[in-house]
């Protein structure tokens, strides 16, 4: 039974390796046998999957807002912009005036040259404070500050796109992307609001956004290998992509009004955070399962795993011991996206039941293929360190 | 029988717990009482060497054990010690809390210490490369989660028992109040029947300071520190960087009520606007501003009449003061000119991502006590801005309700509106 007040879903930007947009990704996607876009040099030992050419100027009309922002920015600025093209509410400033906004950010994307020339100096300095005051206050460029700032994804998405009515960034990883669609869905489906853009980017070409895995070893080495296979292989098993996803969630009453297509009506959002040190993932990843109101008979699922050996190893265990799941794990072509992981999944959700079509395996070896139409299909996140959160996405 | 439910058929949201620090002290009751006799927590900067900087002066909180140990220890340090007093306060299980968590704390980075540190463990080639080749080796997680942005929230959950996945956000120097007002929307959605609401920022770095100092952002009296916060004064020259937390346990008025809870206050109303005119400059007509209060009195039920007192944003740079001056007196008229408001920025400085909690813990409690803090430091009031800043001296004043404004970098413009009672 449809609701004037379910949450529909009207636009997908979206940008990884394999290109920009829905279209492009479905293509792409639905392309059986089809092979990632893997840059193997630049970060070696690490396997990237790098950003695709982009001409900013499509979605950032003006060069010195494209100058205040470092790619992280620019690209979640860009996927925005495309999800808000699709939605056909760009430019339309009764629309983006009264639109909110849930931003899932990282950031930190701090200037290279000025931190490798400071840790060559402290190697022969004892006096590293002052060492890092001297060259601070006299190398780093006064606007990087706030072209690495986490919530200026969404300031610059105000900036750009002129999307006014709220702006809240949230934080977190995974976590960060499944709580702002949550939370998106849950004030619309309360009334508080009747149009969100939601949605995150990464940019992994980037030495600290590789640290931020390594630190607990968590990337994959050597010759790359799909999502479900990297267990037992050298490294941790991510292997990271840059992309971004945002969507715009909608009222199903305000879309109908305006007349737009419907991609697919959001279902159940759900969260949770195990105590993964007390062994609790594998009981969290079935309690949400269950909370997620799966439909009866098979259905697809669009896994967000990241190849970190634990926590996909519990992922793909839970989702093998139901007979109805065929999963993809789109990490496979795309990498693992961080804060938007969980916003792509969705947004590849909704695109396989408005095109009444499932994705072909990804990987033959450990998935099996889904035939028919999906008529609901299944996005989730399984956070690589922590957080869980999965959706339903419902043909409209 | 009390009302429990606002004028829009929404449960009342009631705050039963208030914790706070900043560098005038732990606790409500030290921080109370600095306050309102006026006290300035501004002091010289011992934490890291002044050498290269313009401003040496800063509202660090610098008597915690983690307070030089990095930003995420003393940001989680933070925020557990004010956590743990609303909690206290509030009387309800401080390890088996049952609600959600909303978290506003700063964006993390890895620490220029352990960056150091790990990088001059190896002499192997250099830069990035050698970094992620130590990373890689490390046997323990702890410099690993002090860069994970879900990290402080996450030992948090743990902590106190906090339900679900804890939120943590950031709108810059409103993110405290926007903590609140997640915490406030979930209980009014009826997801659930309290949330522990914290802001807290321990990240008063050297490199923190420098990057606010090279956008011209800061007070540069050294001289004299406790003056250098002077928000609305003629000669204000920036903010003054500082730390803090603040925490709020905010729970449905029924279920305060029924579990024989103290009500400390009313969480009435909540509004928001962004602004879509520069990285760090508010629109010259102030209109962001403008609707994010008019959003939170329509949000609370409450006419601009109604309003006693502004807890304000008042961060001593010159051009917040004077926008905030502009929205204030554009949405009450007439009556600008003599209804108290006041900045408790100028003792405790601008504690950025605590500071939106840290005021709404004073904000109630300035009704509870019918003590309205005073702005100090202001000698010199600039002729542009007709306030009643409650100048320098505390005013005893019965305060109903109170509008606390938070806004920041990014456009973000996010106000409170607090009632001492139920309506």
């Amino acid at each position: 039974m449809s609701s004037p007040r379910d949450v529909v879903i009207t636009g997908i930007g979206l940008v990884s390796s394999l290109g920009e947009g829905p279209d492009a990704h479905w293509q792409k996607l639905s392309q059986p046998g089809q092979k990632p876009v893997l840059e193997t040099a630049r970060f070696a030992p690490y396997t990237i999957h790098p950003l695709p050419e982009i001409d900013w100027n499509l979605q950032i009309a003006k060069r010195g807002d494209q100058r205040q922002m470092e790619t992280w920015q620019r690209l979640g600025t860009y996927a925005a912009g495309l999800a808000l093209d699709d939605a056909g509410i760009k430019g339309n400033d009764e629309l983006c005036s009264t639109m909110d906004m849930v931003v899932a950010a990282g950031g930190g994307e701090r200037d290279e040259a000025v931190d490798a020339a400071i840790l060559a100096a402290s190697e022969s300095r004892n006096d590293r404070d002052v060492l890092l005051n001297e060259k601070l206050t006299t190398e780093l460029r006064p606007t990087l500050f706030l072209a690495q700032l986490s919530n200026l994804l969404a300031g610059n998405i105000s900036i750009v796109h002129k999307v006014t009515g709220s702006s809240r960034t949230f934080m977190g990883e995974e976590g960060a992307g499944v709580a702002a669609v949550e939370t998106a869905a849950a004030r619309i489906r309360s009334g508080q609001s009747t149009h969100i853009l939601v949605g995150g980017a990464f940019q992994t070409e980037h030495s600290d956004m590789l640290l931020g895995y390594e630190l607990a070893g968590y990337l994959h080495r050597g010759p790359w290998k799909p999502v479900w296979q990297r267990q037992g292989a050298e490294g941790g098993g991510v292997v990271s992509g840059s992309g971004g996803a945002f969507l715009v969630l909608e009222q199903r009453e305000h879309a109908i009004s305006r007349g737009r297509n419907i991609y697919a009506e959001l279902g159940p959002v759900v969260s949770g955070r195990a105590r993964r040190s007390r062994g609790e993932l594998d009981a969290e990843i079935a309690t949400l399962l269950s909370r997620a109101a799966l439909p009866d008979g098979k259905l697809l699922a669009m896994s967000g795993a990241s190849g970190a050996h634990a926590a996909t190893a519990s992922e793909k265990a839970a989702l093998e011991a139901n007979p109805a799941i065929s999963a993809r794990g789109f990490a496979t072509l795309t990498g693992h996206m961080k804060e938007a992981q969980f916003p792509f999944a969705v947004a590849l959700a909704a695109l396989a039941v408005d095109r009444k079509a499932a994705y072909p395996v990804f990987d033959a070896t450990a998935e099996k293929p889904f035939e028919g139409i999906p008529a609901s299909v299944l996005a989730t996140a399984i956070g690589y360190h922590q957080f869980e959160g999965m959706a339903l996405v419902k043909s409209a | 029988m009390a009302n429990l439910r606002d004028h829009m058929g929404r449960p009342i949201v009631a705050v039963t717990g208030i914790g706070v620090v900043t560098s005038l002290g732990v606790g409500k009751a030290d921080n109370w009482a600095a306050l309102t006799s006026g006290k300035s927590g501004i002091h010289p900067i011992t934490r890291f060497p002044v050498d290269h900087l313009n401003t040496r002066i800063s509202g660090m909180v610098d008597f915690l054990s983690s307070s030089s140990k990095g930003a995420s220890p003393l940001t989680y340090e933070l925020a557990e010690t004010a956590a743990r007093e609303a909690v206290a306060e509030s009387g309800l299980d401080s390890s088996d809390f049952g609600g959600p968590l909303f978290l506003a704390s700063p964006p993390v980075e890895l620490d220029w210490h352990e960056r150091f540190a790990l990088y001059n463990s190896d002499k192997d080639d250099a830069g990035a490369e050698r970094l992620l080749r130590v990373a890689r080796g490390l046997k323990e997680l702890d410099i690993f989660e002090t860069t994970q942005f879900g990290s402080i929230a996450d030992r948090l959950a743990d902590r106190f028992g906090t339900r679900g996945l804890p939120i943590t956000l950031s709108t810059a120097c409103a993110s405290g109040a926007t903590a609140i007002q997640l915490g406030v929307e979930a209980i009014r959605r009826g997801e659930c029947d309290r949330a522990l609401s914290i802001g807290a920022d321990g990240s008063a770095t050297a490199e923190a300071l420098i990057r606010f100092s090279l956008l011209s952002a800061l007070s540069t009296h050294n001289d004299n520190p406790e003056k250098a916060s002077k928000p609305f004064s003629k000669d204000r020259d920036g903010f003054v960087l500082a730390e803090g937390s603040g925490a709020l346990v905010l729970e449905s008025l029924e279920a305060a009520l029924a579990r024989g809870a103290e009500v400390l206050g009313i969480l009435s109303g909540c509004g928001e606007k962004a602004d879509d005119f520069h990285r760090t400059r508010s629109k010259p007509d102030g209109s962001p501003a403008i609707a994010a209060v008019r959003a939170a009195l329509a949000d609370a039920g409450l006419s601009e009449g109604e309003i006693d007192y502004v807890n304000a944003h008042g961060t001593s740079t010159p051009e917040n003061d004077k926008m905030e001056h502009l929205s204030l007196s554009t949405v009450f008229g007439e009556r600008i000119g003599s209804m108290p408001i006041s900045s408790n920025k100028s003792m405790i400085g601008h504690t950025l991502s605590a500071a939106g909690a840290v005021e709404a813990a004073f904000s109630l409690m300035t009704m509870r006590e019918s003590v309205i803090p005073p702005t100090i430091n202001y000698d010199n009031p600039d002729p542009a801005i007709v306030l009643d800043v409650v100048p320098n001296k505390k005013r005893n004043a019965q305060v109903r309700t109170v509008l606390s404004n938070s806004f920041g970098f990014g456009g973000q413009n996010t106000c409170l509106v607090m009632a001492r009672e139920p309506v």
